[in-house]
C-alpha cells in the first residue's frame, strides 16, 4: 500500500515536470546548452538544403540591389536568382520572433545583477523587454542616446558588416566552424570595436 | 530547412525555407541573443551565457561541417556542397570592417539577424536601425573601389 502511494506519488511528479518543461522550451528562454547547438545546427542545415551559407548580412545587401542598385557595381547582379531565398530566409526570423513573442509573452531578460548596477548606474531603468525603453521607442529616437544607438548603432552595422564581408553569423559561427582565419581576424574586431563602444562611448552617451 | 526534399520546385522550396526558417527566428527570442541588456552583459564579462552560447554554436557547426567534408555529403537534391573560402588579401577589410561593426553591434544592441526578429518581437523602431543599416551597405558598394582591403 505505501509502496503503491510512493510510486504514485513518483509518477505524479514526473508528470509535472514533464508538463512544465514542454510549456518551458515553447516559452521560457532556452539554457545555453540548447540555444548555442541549436544557431550552430542552422549551418549545416542550409547546406544540406542546396549548398546555402549560414550568413544574415549578405540580405543587406540583396536589399540594396533590390531597392537602389544606381549605378553601383557592388550592387548590380541578379539578386532574386542569388538572394531571394535568403531574403525569405530573414523574413521568416521576423515572422518566427513574432511566433515566440506571442507564445512567451513580455518577459525580462534574465541578466546578471552586476550588469543591472551598471546599467541603472548609467541610467537605465526600465528592465522590462529586451532592449531598454530609454533608447529603442520611437520617442527616443528623437534624443541623442536613442539616435546614438538606433540610427548611428544600425549604420555601423551595415557599413562594418559589408566591409568585413560578413556578421557575427557569417564570421563568428559559419567563418570560425570552417577555420577561415580572416573570420578570426573579423571577429577579433568586432569584440574590439564592441568593448570600445560599451566601454568608452556608452558613458560619454548618458 | 529539413522540409526541403530533392526535387521540389524553387518557388516551393524557397516557401519550405521561409516556413522552415522561422524557426531562427524563434531560436533568436528564445536563446535572447537578440537582446541588448544581453549584449551588454557579454561585453561587460558578466555572465559566461552569451560565451558558452556563441562556442557551442560554433562547436556543433564545426563538427558538422568536418563531417561534410570527410563524408563528401551532398545537398538533398544530390549537388557536392562547397563551402567558398573568404580570401584573405591585406586583411585590412576584416580588422577594420569588424571594428565598425562591432562599434555598432554593442551601441544598436543587436546584430542584423536579431534586428529583423526584434521588428517581429514588437520593437518597431528597430525598422530604423535596419534603415540605417542599408544605407551603411550602400555607402560601403559606393566607396568600395576607394577602400583598403
Amino acid at each position: 500500500m505505501c509502496d503503491l502511494d510512493l510510486v504514485g506519488a513518483a509518477m505524479y511528479t514526473k508528470h509535472l515536470v514533464m508538463q512544465s518543461s514542454m510549456t518551458d522550451i515553447a516559452s521560457a528562454p532556452w539554457p545555453w546548452y540548447v540555444a548555442g547547438p541549436v544557431i550552430g545546427l542552422f549551418v549545416p542545415a542550409l547546406l544540406l538544403a542546396g549548398n546555402r551559407t549560414f550568413g544574415v548580412s549578405s540580405n543587406l545587401r540583396h536589399m540594396c540591389s533590390a531597392l537602389m542598385p544606381g549605378r553601383v557595381e557592388h550592387f548590380r547582379y541578379d539578386w532574386k536568382r542569388t538572394g531571394l531565398w535568403n531574403l525569405l530566409f530573414i523574413a521568416g526570423a521576423g515572422l518566427g520572433a513574432f511566433l515566440a513573442a506571442r507564445w512567451g509573452g513580455p518577459q525580462p531578460v534574465g541578466i546578471s545583477e552586476q550588469t543591472r548596477l551598471a546599467l541603472t548606474s548609467l541610467g537605465i531603468h526600465d528592465f522590462s523587454g529586451l532592449a531598454p525603453a530609454e533608447l529603442f521607442t520611437w520617442s527616443a529616437l528623437l534624443t541623442l542616446k536613442g539616435f546614438v544607438s538606433i540610427v548611428l548603432g544600425g549604420f555601423l552595422v551595415g557599413f562594418g558588416a559589408a566591409y568585413a564581408g560578413g556578421c557575427t553569423s557569417g564570421h563568428a559561427i559559419s567563418g570560425l566552424a570552417d577555420r577561415q582565419l580572416p573570420s578570426l581576424i573579423a571577429v577579433a574586431g568586432f569584440f574590439a570595436g564592441g568593448l570600445l563602444a560599451t566601454h568608452f562611448i556608452l558613458p560619454l552617451l548618458f | 530547412m529539413l522540409l526541403t526534399r530533392p526535387g521540389a520546385t524553387p518557388a516551393a522550396h524557397n516557401w519550405r525555407m521561409f516556413f522552415s526558417e522561422s524557426c531562427f527566428g524563434i531560436t533568436l527570442t528564445r536563446s535572447e541573443v537578440l537582446s541588448w541588456f544581453r549584449i551588454q552583459e557579454m561585453f561587460r564579462f558578466q555572465s559566461p551565457r552569451m560565451y558558452e552560447i556563441i562556442a557551442s554554436a560554433i562547436v556543433v557547426a564545426g563538427v558538422s561541417i568536418a563531417y561534410i567534408k570527410a563524408r563528401n555529403v551532398k545537398t538533398f537534391s544530390g549537388e557536392p556542397i562547397t563551402i567558398p573560402p573568404k580570401t584573405m588579401g591585406r586583411g585590412i577589410r576584416y580588422a577594420v570592417g569588424g571594428t565598425i561593426f562591432g562599434l555598432g553591434w554593442a551601441l544598436a544592441g543587436a546584430c542584423p539577424g536579431p534586428m529583423f526578429a526584434l521588428v517581429g518581437n514588437g520593437v518597431t523602431v528597430m525598422i530604423v536601425a535596419i534603415g540605417s543599416a542599408l544605407a551603411g551597405t550602400w555607402l560601403y558598394g559606393v566607396l568600395r573601389a576607394r577602400l583598403p582591403h
